[in-house]
């Protein structure tokens, strides 16, 4: 692999053409119109002007980034995440063209991507999964699903992710109230109306074990992140390792995962997610078959470098250790930096970012695609930044956070800056005692 | 002449989905409060409503454009 083009923006290309230079491989960049001055395009060794403003003109334009990374002489494609990054018709078509795509293969991203053949696939590797119903069409065959999996249930988009389109329901009638709409919502998201039920895991917590595995068969995991706070099913911060977890239940999260990985021959980095309940039982959720936001946190506890093994794999070289050379060396806490006004129903809010004075010292480390005087554009997500702290142990990461929030200064877009600050001093974060909910419950 | 204009940046849609028909057409009538179109913000979806009562004499944004804030996006008449 000489050169890689990243199909992405923001602060994850800029981390992966990073990763791709530290490796000796050049970075070509891709960008829409309103990101000709974005920072990974000045840190890239070349870049590509692919199309409009508006993602489905640009980066979710798979023609543009296929002809980009060809007419470049790029070998390799890396799809950051979000975007075509799960999109198995855009891995085949960087293969069609004689490219690598930096990722699983493509029956594997269909797989994972299918609810139920990743259910499946759990099942057949010995991992519990949470009690669900096979896609249900009408209320009556709902109904009845739903007494076989057991109230309080949520509505599930068959081909959904991201947490979108998802609703729950406590009774048989509010199950046929909502239906309607949560097929509408599937159809709309995902061009796809099929709907399965699941059981609601009540005062969960969302545990995710990162997995590598190379082409040579080797399966490892650099132990869990739980991403328990999140709004509207979006996270918020997430932790590593998951706080409080007995050593006895670590081992079988990821444990589980791995063999998830492997029973699926699973190749790249990816994301087995977990609800974790109160008595350490766990259920898989999905896999998610690219590179997470969330990663740096595993990264600076485990001191792997995922986007570097990422390009290793993709290179069809073996991973660059075992799994009796990764252990937990302390604690890391991310705080997802948005713009987002936290005083209008956290509304997405775009703008000039006049002023980004980022925090340092050590066990700080921030990832972002900005500097001051960016404009944050009205059509992507709405993220700045992402602040990781971490420290030999949970506390000296939360105090660092601390540190670095009261040093962090956004200017000219609201942002989740003040959320964090007040977040970081309620007792139940101090202490790791939150679940899925728990942010809603105190908004 | 009346207009409707952008009362955000972002992405203009005219039907709620790809495969949905679209909100309002040229020449129909539409009333104060009604829902006209879509734009997209960060990947949240606001509703553009009408502002006052009249009839669409047509739209000055192509389904899936971008818009600026103040932008007109639908001239009306009458």
């Amino acid at each position: 692999m000489r050169r890689v083009l990243v199909a992405n923006r923001g602060e994850i290309a800029v981390r992966v053409i990073r990763a791709a230079h530290a490796a000796g491989i050049e970075a070509v960049a891709v960008h829409s119109d309103a990101d000709a001055e974005g920072q990974w395009v000045r840190l890239a060794d070349a870049a590509v002007h692919i199309g409009k403003s508006a993602a489905a003109k640009s980066y979710l334009n798979s023609a543009a980034l296929v002809e980009a990374a060809v007419s470049t002489g790029s070998d390799a494609v890396h799809p950051g995440y979000g975007f075509l990054s799960e999109r198995p018709g855009f891995a085949k078509e960087i293969g069609d063209a004689g490219l690598t795509f930096v990722g699983p293969a493509v029956s594997t991203i269909e797989m994972m991507g299918d609810k139920a053949a990743a259910r499946g696939a759990a099942e057949r590797a010995d991992v519990p999964i949470v009690p669900g119903s096979p896609p249900v069409a009408t209320v009556d065959e709902a109904v009845a699903a739903a007494e076989d999996v057991g109230f309080p249930v949520l509505l599930k988009a068959a081909a959904g992710g991201g947490g979108r389109g998802i609703r729950p329901a406590h009774t048989a009638e509010e199950l046929a109230e909502v239906l309607p709409a949560a097929q509408a919502e599937a159809r709309s998201a995902f061009n796809d109306d099929s709907i399965y039920l699941e059981r609601a895991i009540v005062g969960a917590r969302h545990v995710e074990v990162q997995v590598l595995a190379d082409g040579h068969g080797n399966v490892v995991h650099t132990f869990e992140r739980d991403c328990s706070v999140q709004r509207r099913r979006q996270k918020l911060i997430e932790e590593a390792p998951a706080p409080g977890l007995a050593p006895e239940t670590r081992q079988r999260i990821n444990d589980a995962a791995v063999r998830l990985a492997r029973q699926v021959g699973y190749v790249g980095a990816g994301t087995v997610e977990f609800l974790l309940t109160p008595d350490g039982e766990f259920f898989f959720i999905e896999m998610n078959t690219r590179i997470q936001v969330e990663h740096p946190i595993s990264e600076v506890v485990t001191d792997v470098d995922l986007v570097a093994e990422q390009l290793r794999i993709a290179a069809g070289l073996p991973l660059s250790f075992d799994q009796d050379d990764v252990s937990l060396d302390g604690a890391a806490v991310e705080l997802r930096i948005n713009a987002e006004d936290p005083d209008n129903d956290f509304q997405p809010t775009p703008g000039n970012l006049s002023r980004l004075d980022l925090p340092g010292g050590p066990g700080v480390r921030v990832d972002t695609g900005f500097v001051a005087g960016d404009r944050i554009s009205p059509f992507y997500d709405s993220m700045i930044a992402k602040l990781i702290c971490f420290g030999p142990d949970r506390d000296v990461a939360l105090a660092r956070a601390r540190q670095a929030l009261s040093e962090l200064h956004v200017d000219g877009v609201p942002s989740t800056v003040a959320t964090h600050r007040r977040l970081l001093d309620e007792p139940e974060l101090r202490t790791g005692a939150v679940h899925t909910r728990w942010l809603e419950g105190l908004c | 002449m009346a207009t409707i204009k952008a009362a955000m940046p972002g992405v203009f849609y005219r039907r709620p989905a790809p495969e949905k028909p679209a909100y309002v057409d040229d020449g129909d009538a539409i009333s104060a409060g009604q829902t006209i179109a879509l734009i997209e913000v960060m990947k949240t979806f606001n509703e553009v409503k009408a502002d006052e009562s009249g009839t669409v004499a047509a739209f000055l944004v192509e389904d899936g454009d971008e818009v600026d804030v103040g932008q007109d996006i639908v001239r009306l008449e009458g």
